[in-house]
């Protein structure tokens, strides 16, 4: 069983910590996980993303065409990973960044704000906590728990006073629900 | 000991203190620089010298001067930076002292970009320096293998009196996987009866390389290759998926490899009998398991991020005896699973031939894709 994720967005939205998170969830799990970012120079003040293959056996490639699920942080994140999803998998839309409704089919879209939930939760700056909640709970990937001890665990020391808004926003992202789009 | 999730860079870095690493020379190049900046910060926290070199050709220098001592030295570059080093590795090699580099290898030629690439292979394998030697050369594939490889590295350059690379690409260098670095271990204690150590009482040692009597230079020549004989039988190594019952193989290294493993177990499901042999020392190459191979299989696909290198030294063994197939990207773009599993599909299916060149026919087949 492989499952794969890209997360994308702005630099600094938090892109790369919330992919080395759910790594670090899998690895504690007892999974194969694998993380890359994207590292060209582009990464500053452009657009940056990351891919996390989680699986139960020795991973093959860590770069995929069609991953299993997409955070999409903006509109440039939207529009280069919508048609790219696995059919079937699940595409997490950050509605607050983003100024058009999602057009892919026979995939499942979770429409948060992300923005918006986070500032709710405490902190503006935890929007790839509730990304990354909303994704959970729409994906059989990794428990919340397991993400929020991963959390506990690896967040760097200085950004523990954040800890209850980011678990706050992981929770709430969570709350979201997938909308199967089929086609009428 | 518990695995820590670890980018490739720092994980070699980390080894190679732990097994005994004693300077460290360097210059700073993208995507390598994690494994300079690790080792800056790392080095002096034990005492050790880590030199941030004028330039690659100063680094290699130094690692050149620090070898002959004995000592356990290294160096790390990416593409541009490594041709650099090139006079340096043919000095280090005519001098016979043991030395371990690293190549994070990007795209090429030229300046090129910072992106993954493996077009390092013929300048790393085939030389790349003047002069006849040769470079033992290990190429993993995974975080921990770079790892576990690392203090081979070091355990062959002793063993050997050789240089050892150690070719990452861009992807595994930048790369996180959960992985277990070795317990630091002791410092190496002997001396080598080789090694200058400044001693004013002891024997006469001189190291060098330069042979003014061709005779003389000429038995150099003559031990180094006779030693790379013995390399050759004994520290080839290499990991096969699938071969069992395989009626064609895939063959790859490092990122190429693992890539090509994702396409070999989508074909498996489709039900299409195929393995792939990974080549871990891709020098000395693993010429026997590759010759077996031959007498069993209807046909090999070559998977690499270069034009066809290690293309040649497959084909050198399978001789055009059975049909070799090649599929690659260059300039630093690295194939996705999917296009693999498109050749692979490919070559089960049309008449294979053992006429003309593989590396025309992908060309031909690539002018719609790249061209």
């Amino acid at each position: 069983m492989q499952q794969e994720v890209i997360i994308a967005g702005f630099g600094g939205q938090g892109v790369l910590f919330a992919g080395q998170l759910l790594a670090y969830a899998a690895m504690d799990a007892g999974k194969e996980v694998t993380w890359i970012p994207s590292y060209g120079p582009e990464m500053r003040g452009g657009t940056a993303n990351c891919t996390v293959v989680i699986s139960d056996e020795e991973i093959g490639s860590p770069f995929v065409k069609n991953p299993a699920a997409v955070l999409a942080m903006n509109l440039p994140s939207l529009d280069k990973y919508e048609d790219l999803v696995k059919p079937g998998g699940v595409l997490v839309v950050n509605t607050s960044m983003v100024n058009r409704q999602v057009e892919r089919e026979n995939i499942k879209v979770v429409s948060v704000a992300a923005n918006e939930v986070a500032e709710m939760a405490g902190s503006k700056r935890a929007v790839n906590m509730v990304m990354l909640g909303a994704l959970l709970a729409n994906a059989d990937l990794l428990s919340l728990e397991a993400l929020e001890t991963a959390l506990e665990d690896h967040l760097p020391e200085r950004h523990k006073k954040f800890m209850p808004a980011n678990k706050a926003a992981l929770r709430q992202g969570a709350a979201h629900k997938a909308v199967e789009v089929v086609k009428s | 000991m518990a695995k820590e999730l670890i980018k490739g860079n720092t994980a070699v870095a980390e080894a190679a203190l732990r097994v005994g690493l004693e300077a460290y020379f360097g210059y700073p190049i993208t995507p390598q620089t994690e494994l300079l900046e690790h080792l800056s910060a790392r080095m002096p926290e034990l005492g050790r010298p880590f030199v941030q070199a004028e330039s690659e050709l100063g680094a290699i220098n130094m690692v050149y001067g620090a070898a002959c001592t004995g000592k356990r030295v290294m160096t790390s570059s990416s593409s541009p930076g490594v041709s650099l080093m090139m006079e340096g590795l043919s000095y280090i090699a005519g001098t016979e002292v043991p030395a371990v580099f690293v190549d994070v290898v990007r795209g090429g030629p030229g300046l090129g970009n910072i992106a993954p690439a493996q077009g390092d292979y013929n300048q790393i394998v085939h030389g790349g320096g003047h002069g006849d030697y040769h470079l033992i050369v290990l190429a993993p594939a995974s975080v921990q293998e770079a790892i576990d490889l690392t203090g081979l590295a070091f355990d062959l350059a002793d063993k050997y009196r050789s240089i050892v690379c150690i070719m990452l690409d861009g992807s595994l260098g930048q790369m996180m996987e959960p992985a277990e670095i070795p317990p630091m271990q002791p410092l190496k204690a002997e001396i080598p009866d080789w090694a200058v150590r400044g001693n004013s009482d002891g024997d006469r040692r001189i190291l060098t390389s330069i042979n003014l009597d061709p005779p003389a230079q000429e038995r150099m020549n003559y031990r180094l290759m006779t030693r790379w004989q013995e390399i050759e039988a004994n520290e080839v190594r290499f990991k096969s998926y699938y071969l069992d019952d395989a009626d064609f193989v895939v063959v790859g290294f490092g990122t190429a490899g693992r890539i090509a493993l994702s396409a070999v177990r989508a074909a498996r499901e489709k039900g299409i009998k195929i393995g792939l042999l990974r080549p871990i020392t891709v020098a000395p190459f693993p010429n026997e398991v590759l010759e077996e191979l031959t007498e069993k299989v209807k046909g090999f696909l070559v998977v690499e991020m270069n034009a066809g290198q290690m293309l040649e030294d497959v084909r050198l063994v399978v001789r055009g005896r059975k049909p070799v197939e090649f599929f690659g990207r260059m300039g630093g773009v690295v194939p996705f699973p999917d296009e693999v599993l498109t050749e692979i599909e490919r070559l089960v299916a049309v008449p294979l031939t053992t006429n003309g060149h593989p590396r025309d026919r992908w060309l031909a087949r690539m002018a719609d894709v790249i061209g």
